[in-house]
């Protein structure tokens, strides 16, 4: 093959690629037996991370970026004067297989433009899986994406050979989504899904009967959403998130800041700044809601629309519920201790496990790794020095943002001094 | 007063738990335990030397396993930390253990504590080897790499790229501990090699390995690049995350070394 030709694709398809914000590699078991290629048994791995701090964990590529639609927030979409190429089946399998033996990936994202029509997009997108798992016997890690519009037959398919699908739902609301793609149609995106999720349920019973059942997607699925292209608020974006953590069993929703890729009266014209700030919090939220057994309404509500900037989401529930505190982390159970500012979930484990020994004091806590800037206007431990004085919120507030040096500080540092 | 001792192994893991073995049945005083290397005799301490017996190094690891499994997980990740004076610390994590098994859980206390976060930091570095190692082909179809970890993870990686890589000849080399692991399609082995060249990514074909090497090198750095949101760029992050010491061996980093 000629390594040139390839390159140049590689750069074009890579490049249209990236906007996809999914690196997720773990969650699978695929065990390497027989001596062959690849195992997907273990957690994910990043094997690198670009220059913008994000982990390269899978070769993420599009079969081709020539499109049929013209979706106002897409680089690929058709209006958009750019270079378009498109990759054989072979060459993806080649490509993926001689990256994987050098230990550079983990496996293979695929996405593409839809060409011709969804179903002849999405066939493409399973010959390569397909061709990979049955004639190079490849264990690795395969995430394909579902294209919005495919068959039911095609989406039970692509199950059979991928670890994990995706379909992004893009815009967080169906009148958003209106505005910005108008020849799609939510349910292009939902229906899928539905089959996809269905189809895990039915795999999963039928194995417990029948042991030789074949995997189904066993990374389960996955969905995408652009912040701040359209003027959703946080709580409309994270009540959405909850409906498809809920509804169709996702693992995981990606929220990504949207980058102006094009000149368009509807969108945030170019030049604007990546909303980086506001996709952490709300990272940070997704993270309280599937792990610090946070509900939604506690965090975003009619009154708290929107999370605060300068303060994690924990930290701002917290302020906003101090008739809670202090918590006492010597009797405290382990779902109180969750929901302390600068607690995370090992913390609470190693208190949980340490204080059967002996009373924790501040010592202890510091040493175990606590945020203590954070946490110590919201405890009590064994010592008569008391930190919690019925300070009133703001008060504690301003207290820790003079002592922390979070990593966006400087961002909002220019607000802050209009109010002291 | 009776002086306290000081014991001497061989460098070796088994030869580090037969001079536990060896303080415990001794019931003696000790004041550390040493490579025959590192030699650092304190000035009023006796000296011991312990010949490595595998039978008494598995009754010591036998008996920690026994009765907790992780324990022994952290006992050989921290050791494999090569920290200086490690193995006292083990030797007195050991014996709480003994003492009281539950001890394991107890993050108040400073022994278990500092073990904890050596066997961490042991953890992570193994984790970034089984994500930094780039294999380069080889003319003799070997995929071959060079490491330099700053603890010595070797043993703690082998079985992850076994099980990965089962249809090809690899080699894994740790160029400041100055030995490998080889794997021949059946089984993986140490080895120690006499390296004339250290296989750093550099942009120069070498003529030790196949041409389509070199391609694929370029693509993957392409890659790299094209794969950047260039309206993101974070290089503080990006750093934290590939530290500067790993990127001679990156071929996605070749133009920053």
């Amino acid at each position: 093959m000629s390594f040139e030709r390839i390159k140049e694709k590689l750069n074009i398809l890579a490049d249209a690629a990236k906007y996809d914000v999914s690196c997720s590699s773990s969650g699978s078991k695929r065990t390497n037996t027989d001596n062959k290629l690849g195992d997907s048994s273990g957690m994910g791995i990043c094997h690198s991370y670009t220059e913008d701090g994000r982990c390269v964990s899978l070769l993420k590529i599009l079969m081709t970026n020539y499109c049929i639609f013209d979706c106002a927030y897409c680089v690929t979409r058709k209006s958009n004067d750019i270079k378009r190429a498109a990759f054989k089946i072979q060459e993806v399998v080649d490509l993926t297989i001689n990256f994987y033996r050098r230990n550079y990936i983990e496996g293979l994202f695929l996405s593409s433009g839809i060409f011709k029509s969804p179903d002849y997009t999405m066939e493409r997108l399973i010959a390569v899986a397909k061709k990979l798992r049955t004639e190079e016997n490849f264990n690795g890690y395969i995430h394909l994406k579902s294209i919005p519009g495919a068959s039911d037959e095609l989406m039970w398919e692509a199950g059979l050979y991928a670890d994990r699908l995706s379909v992004n739902i893009e815009v967080p609301t169906i009148s958003g989504l209106k505005l910005l793609a108008p020849e799609k149609k939510h349910d292009d995106f939902t229906r899928p899904m539905l089959k996809v999720k269905n189809e895990i349920v039915r795999h999963k019973e039928e194995k417990k009967v029948i042991k030789s059942t074949p995997k189904y997607a066993p990374a389960g699925q996955s969905t995408q959403m652009i912040i701040g292209a359209t003027g959703e608020s946080d709580k409309d974006i994270m009540y959405s998130a909850t409906h498809y953590y809920k509804n169709y069993n996702m693992k995981r929703v990606y929220y990504s800041g949207y980058v102006p890729v094009a000149d368009d009266s509807r969108l945030p014209p170019i030049g604007s700044q990546v909303p980086m700030l506001r996709e952490n919090r709300l990272y940070q939220t997704d993270w309280l809601l599937r792990f610090y057994g946070f509900g939604v309404g506690e965090i975003l509500n009619k009154e708290h629309p929107n999370l605060d900037i300068d303060v994690d989401p924990k930290l701002s529930w917290a302020l906003r519920n101090l008739h809670l505190f202090p918590v006492d982390i010597n009797m405290a159970d382990k779902a109180m201790l969750a929901r302390v500012p600068g607690i995370g979930m090992k913390s609470v484990h190693k208190i949980v496990n340490a204080r059967r020994f002996r009373k924790l004091n501040w010592n202890h806590l510091k040493n175990i790794g606590i945020a203590l800037n954070r946490a110590k206007y919201f405890i009590l431990c064994d010592s008569s020095h008391w930190e919690h004085r019925d300070w009133e919120a703001a008060k504690i507030k301003g207290r820790i943002l003079q002592n922390s040096t979070g990593k966006f500080r400087k961002e909002y540092s220019s607000q802050l001094s209009l109010f002291n | 007063m009776e002086n306290a001792k000081t014991l001497i192994y061989d460098g070796s893991f088994n030869g580090f738990l037969t001079a536990i073995f060896v303080a415990f049945e001794e019931r003696a005083q000790i004041a550390d335990i040493q490579k025959n290397r590192s030699g650092q005799n304190g000035l009023f301490s006796e000296t011991e030397t312990v010949f490595t017996n595998i039978e008494k190094a598995k009754r010591v690891w036998n008996g920690i396993q026994k009765k907790n499994h992780n324990a022994v997980k952290k006992i050989y990740f921290a050791y494999l930390s090569e920290t200086r004076g490690v193995e006292l610390l083990l030797y007195r994590y050991i014996r709480k253990l003994f003492a009281n098994f539950s001890t394991y859980s107890d993050f108040s206390d400073g022994i278990v504590l500092k073990i904890s976060q050596l066997a961490k930091s042991v953890g992570r570095e193994k984790h970034r080897m089984e994500a930094f190692v780039r294999f380069q082909l080889t003319q003799d179809e070997i995929y071959f790499a060079n490491i330099e970890p700053d603890f010595d993870v070797l043993p703690l990686i082998s079985k992850h790229f076994r099980s990965r890589y089962a249809d090809q000849q690899w080699l894994i080399y740790d160029v400041k501990r100055d030995y490998g692991i080889f794997y021949d399609l059946e089984r993986v082995e140490i080895v120690s090699l006499d390296l004339n060249e250290i296989y750093s990514n550099s942009i120069h074909q070498s003529d030790r390995l196949l041409v389509d090497e070199h391609n694929y090198q370029d693509l993957w750095n392409n890659y790299f690049k094209s794969t950047t949101i260039r309206s993101r760029i974070n290089r503080k992050l990006h750093t934290q995350h590939v530290p500067k010491r790993y990127w001679k061996y990156l071929s996605e980093k070749r133009e920053a070394v």
